[in-house]
């Protein structure tokens, strides 16, 4: 790892950069185990009715289109690369390549926002929507897209899992903007880039979430 | 208020079970008063006796491991096997007789309906034969309610869209309390219920409709109410007529033939195989399920062609669909 | 690195003045104080509803409310004790202030995350409590679902308080276990940590990782009633005791946050006042983490009843009954610390004697609902409500007011009077067995809980249990009294009135901004009374 000098003035309680720098890393590793909990709940929920129901999942997932999940997963894929590479450029002092990798960042979050948004309206156009507004009279019964009445309950997670996933993707944005800023400002240096790393272990974090529900809300054998 | 603190204090014994039960509690409580009185007594006594002592007396001990390990061996002994006594009780407690009486409990905000086999339905009544095993199959309408008969020792949460089950052989004729234990809204504490254990020759009379010979508080009444019921159809009838209203017969069988779907008869308790090759126990729980949502588990070799009909049966009729579809052995 | 010169007479509370510099403070103490006003106003709200549930439940029928009412003041009862009074109690007022100290830190890692989990904490009480002026809360505060879901009081705003106020736990959570690992001073080794750190540190785990779980139940509810989600709701296909597995995997673990606090309180008080080591210190540093572990496991005690399958009844109960061990381990090594010591029965070891006392009770009723068969009869009745009454409040508010009267002095700089704070503790600890021990007697005797109306039958004891409510509301109105007279005249406090060893009584009382005007350096560890000869 970098080795921060003691140009930047770290807080009183620490005894140097370095010593502040390895704090928050810790506790930035803390705050992802306590997300990792937040969407164990979820996937666990997943799992029970995914015991309970294999056959409304397995009708279900028809309805998601692999591609445009498989887009997205691509789109996340090259957004983790770039916000490495902004993390190696702040490392290393170089502003422009930092604010500049950021937003490459942020253009592929919009872009997934962007897909999901379509995803998203093209269900609530045909009534697929969370379990009580779901369209059941037109949309589950003998010949219609559906036939297992538990078809809705899928989408109750699917909705749920993207929603406040997509929610993770939102903040992200709204951080990385905010060490852009601070980057364009020049306030990184190889002795103090602490903002940049933190918020880029956040960013791989909700690219990971993403690549366990890609495979289990689209890919359902 | 004698014995206060053990059995004593508890609400009549109402049966074996209970019983056990008593014995198991009596020594909990044996056993809490004599941790108490080392740990309380050990504590006043420390204080008491060292509470003018000077500092530099103060022998500055650290620990003593044969006394921790002491101190950690014996307790667990003692919880494991208080865990295998509970567990003992417990399943004696939860495993129904075969031959037990089967009355259906539906709850719901805020009143206990009681569903006899002759097809009557009892509001915050539940009639029951003494010395009999009783089983209680139940169901709630909206939220979640508890099934509770303090003098039986038994407790069960009732859930909407399951059956849970708790079972008990009164010892004798007389009124029992039965409490709603799981909060439901505002009537909650209202929600209460009489049983009445009755002996034989009563239930007899119970079940065919006739006078009883006892005085049961309001029983009475709703005994004369519905006096000479000879008409009324029993509640594996109510079920029969109801397989047929709904269309049932026409996939299943009641004698054991196949058609589109399996046939009712022996299909109660028995173990059906799945199109995928798991098997399962068609009980209560079961049956309800492929009903409601007929395409979840399907049985080895019928298609999945099955209509859902959930929201089209009403509690009450399941619990006459149920019992009929038992009836058929 | 020296620390920048202090003068004289100045300390945390009087190096700046003014309203705005303490709503911005980043200072740990200060935010501790911050935490112990907002806990004890929020302690003094659920006291007057817990009250009002004992007036009402004088006789049978209606006494004062109606049944609406009633659930109403139940639920906030409980909603306000547990995510507003008992589980910040000791982490966050007292832990913040104490806890660098003790490891010889300038603060804790991060002063202004820390000072956001207080807001954030804010927020999510006003968030519950406008509800008060929304339609009111009946749940009860164990949110069961599909009651919750179908509530037409105003259940969202509550479930969104509590979810805000998790991340205020998560956060602290998360920087007392950075602070613990990087800002220890030079020799405060890991084995010279004394027990309360070990016991905030167990709990700031549990924090960590059992918070969020409930968090996203609780958002799943808000879900549930604004989108119809349904996956609670089992007309809609869902499955309603889900919500209690997750609920119960938050809320079982949280006991502990609750109880692992008091129980490092009462591991500094008892040495300090009996003159002795704490009695096997590595024994009870591995029985917070065993409790800590087993804790997670052990959910599913709460639902023998729910209609779980039998087999998890089976392994729940076991493991359950693990639980015991470790506890029994502390209650032993307590007692055993005051064996040949020198005691000195102040106020604070009179609270810890009462916690004891309390807890032992607490514990051993525990093993009543541990085993199956028993519990089948006993849950749900009042037998639960006086355990977990026993466990809480006799655990953690014991605890906290033992924490409070050892450090006020630090904390304030001032002495209250012992006089008054031994009444006060003897009112409150006979007004606590008069109250919840009736109660017991009640649930063996059948009378579920939550009930607004009982059998006429139950009236005696319930009355009892009315008259120690107002023993306990007596005691701790005179408490308040006499430190609010210590806080504006009591004499002043010495650097370290009760001759202790740990690190936080090198400093000044009260404390100065940077908390110690050397760099402390630990040498011995926090409980070698008798061991070390010390300039005290």
């Amino acid at each position: 790892m970098a080795h921060p000098t003691t140009e930047h003035h770290y807080a009183h309680h620490f005894e140097s950069a370095e010593h502040e720098f390895e704090s928050c890393k810790q506790g930035m590793w803390l705050f992802l185990m306590q997300e990792v909990l937040f969407f164990s709940a979820l996937f666990v929920a997943y799992a029970v009715f995914r015991m309970f129901f294999p056959e409304a999942y397995h009708q279900a997932h028809h309805a998601l289109d692999w591609r445009m999940g498989g887009l997205n997963t691509l789109i996340l894929i090259c957004s983790s690369f770039t916000m490495a590479l902004a993390v190696n450029a702040a490392q290393r002092g170089l502003r422009e390549r930092t604010v500049w990798q950021l937003a490459f960042t942020l253009i592929l979050a919009t872009g997934f926002l962007v897909v999901k948004y379509f995803e998203y309206s093209h269900k609530f156009h045909v009534g697929i929507l969370p379990a009580k507004y779901f369209h059941v009279a037109e949309l589950i019964g003998p010949g219609k897209e559906f036939t297992d009445p538990n078809v809705p309950i899928f989408f109750s997670l699917y909705f749920t899992l993207t929603g406040l996933h997509g929610l993770h993707v939102l903040i992200g944005m709204g951080v990385i903007f905010w060490i852009l800023l601070r980057a364009a400002r020049g306030e990184f240096s190889p002795g103090y880039y602490t903002p940049v790393e933190m918020v880029g272990l956040y960013w791989h974090f909700v690219d990971l979430v993403w690549i366990y529900l890609f495979p289990l809300l689209y890919l359902i054998s | 208020m004698k014995n206060f603190l053990h059995s004593g204090a508890l609400p009549a014994t109402g049966s074996d079970v209970a019983e056990q039960w008593n014995h198991l509690y009596d020594f909990l409580v044996g056993m809490s008063f004599f941790f108490l009185l080392i740990v309380v007594g050990a504590m006043l006594l420390f204080i008491w006796k060292y509470r003018n002592a000077k500092e530099s007396d103060v022998v500055p001990i650290k620990d003593h491991h044969a006394l921790e390990l002491f101190w950690t061996l014996v307790p667990t002994a003692l919880v494991m096997g208080l865990f295998v006594w509970g567990y003992v009780v417990y399943r004696d407690m939860i495993v129904a007789p075969t031959d037990a009486v089967e009355i259906r409990v539906i709850g719901k905000q805020w009143l206990w309906n009681f569903q006899y086999p002759n097809g009557e339905i009892l509001t915050n009544k539940l009639i029951v034969p003494a010395n009999k095993p009783v089983k209680l199959i139940m169901t709630s309408e909206d939220v979640l309610h508890s099934f509770f008969i303090p003098a039986m020792r038994v407790k069960k949460d009732v859930v909407p869209g399951m059956y849970s089950s708790i079972w008990f052989k009164a010892r004798e004729s007389g009124r029992y309390q039965v409490f709603c234990a799981e909060y439901c809204g505002a009537a909650h504490s209202g929600m209460l219920a009489s049983m009445y254990a009755v002996d034989q020759d009563n239930w007899e009379r119970f079940l065919s409709g006739r006078k009883l010979t006892v005085v049961l508080d309001e029983v009475k009444e709703s005994q004369a109410a519905s006096n000479g019921t000879g008409g009324r159809p029993t509640l594996v009838e109510q079920g029969q007529m109801l397989t047929k209203t709904k269309g049932c017969i026409a996939c299943h069988s009641e004698d054991g033939s196949s058609r589109i779907g399996p046939s009712y008869k022996g299909v109660f308790e028995s173990e059906v195989e799945l199109t995928d090759g798991s098997k399962v126990i068609a009980d209560e729980n079961y049956i309800r399920e492929s009903i409601e949502f007929p395409l979840k588990k399907v049985v080895k070799g019928f298609a999945p062609t099955m209509p859902s009909f959930k929201g089209l049966i009403k509690e009450e009729e399941m619990n006459a669909i149920l019992a009929y579809i038992k009836s058929l052995k | 690195m020296s620390s920048a010169a202090t003068v004289p007479g100045e300390n945390y509370l009087n190096c700046e003045k003014g309203l705005w510099s303490w709503l911005s403070t980043l200072d740990h103490k200060r935010i501790g104080v911050m935490y112990l006003f907002t806990v004890l106003f929020t302690f003094l709200l659920g006291g007057i509803f817990a009250l009002l549930v004992r007036i009402e439940l004088m006789s049978p029928g209606r006494t004062i409310v109606d049944a609406d009412t009633y659930n109403k003041m139940f639920t906030y009862h409980g909603v306000i004790m547990v995510f507003m009074v008992v589980i910040p109690m000791i982490p966050a007022a007292l832990g913040n202030f104490i806890l660098p100290m003790q490891l010889g830190a300038k603060d804790v890692a991060f002063p202004r995350l820390n000072l956001l989990s207080y807001y954030i904490f804010v927020l999510g009480a006003l968030i519950a409590a406008s509800t008060l002026f929304l339609g009111g809360l009946d749940t009860g505060w164990t949110f069961y679902t599909p009651y919750s879901s179908q509530s037409s009081t105003a259940v969202t705003y509550a479930l969104l308080g509590a979810f805000v106020m998790g991340f205020s736990s998560i956060l602290t959570g998360l920087n007392f276990i950075v602070t613990i690992h990087k800002l220890r001073a030079p020799g405060q080794t890991w084995m010279h940590l004394p027990l309360f750190v070990w016991a905030l540190y167990a709990t700031s785990i549990i924090q960590v990782l059992a918070t969020p779980v409930v968090a996203i139940t609780l958002f799943l509810v808000v879900l549930e009633r604004t989108m119809g989600i349904g996956i609670f709701d089992p007309k809609l296909g869902g499955d309603p005791v889900l919500f209690q597995h997750f609920f119960w995997f938050y809320s079982h673990p949280a006991v502990y946050i609750m109880a692992l606090p008091a129980m490092g309180v009462i591991s500094e008080v008892i040495p300090v006042y009996s003159r002795k080591p704490i009695f096997g210190y590595r024994a009870m540093a591995i029985a917070i983490f065993g409790i800590a572990l087993v804790a997670f496991l052990v959910w599913g005690h709460h639902m023998f009843v729910s209609g779980q399958s039998e087999v998890a009844n089976f392994v729940f109960s076991l493991l359950t009954m693990f639980v015991a061990v470790p506890t029994g381990v502390k209650v032993f090594s307590w007692v055993a610390t005051l064996y040949k010591g020198s005691i000195r029965l102040t106020a604070t070891l009179l609270w810890a004697v009462g916690f004891i006392f309390i807890f032992t009770i607490g514990g051993m009723t525990g093993m009543f609902l541990a085993t199956l068969a028993t519990d089948i009869h006993l849950t749900d009745t009042y037998f639960v409500v006086a355990h977990f009454h026993y466990v809480m409040v006799g655990g953690t508010l014991f605890g906290f007011m033992a924490g409070l009267h050892h450090w006020f002095p630090k904390m304030f700089g001032r002495m209250y009077c012992e006089r008054s704070a031994r009444i006060s503790w003897l009112l409150v600890f006979l007004g606590f067995n008069v109250t919840f021990f009736p109660q017991f007697i009640l649930g063996a005797q059948g009378m579920p809980r939550r009930y607004y109306d009982y059998l006429p039958e139950f009236t005696t004891l319930n009355r009892i249990s009315t008259y120690g409510s107002w023993l306990i509301g007596l005691g701790f109105l005179w408490c308040a009294v006499y430190l609010f007279r210590a806080l504006r005249s009591g004499p002043k406090a010495p650097d370290n009135p009760w001759q202790a060893l740990t690190l936080e009584w090198e400093s000044s009382s009260p404390p100065t901004f940077h908390n110690f005007d050397h760099n402390p350096r630990v040498t011995h560890g926090p409980y070698d009374y008798g061991l070390i000869r010390k300039e005290v």
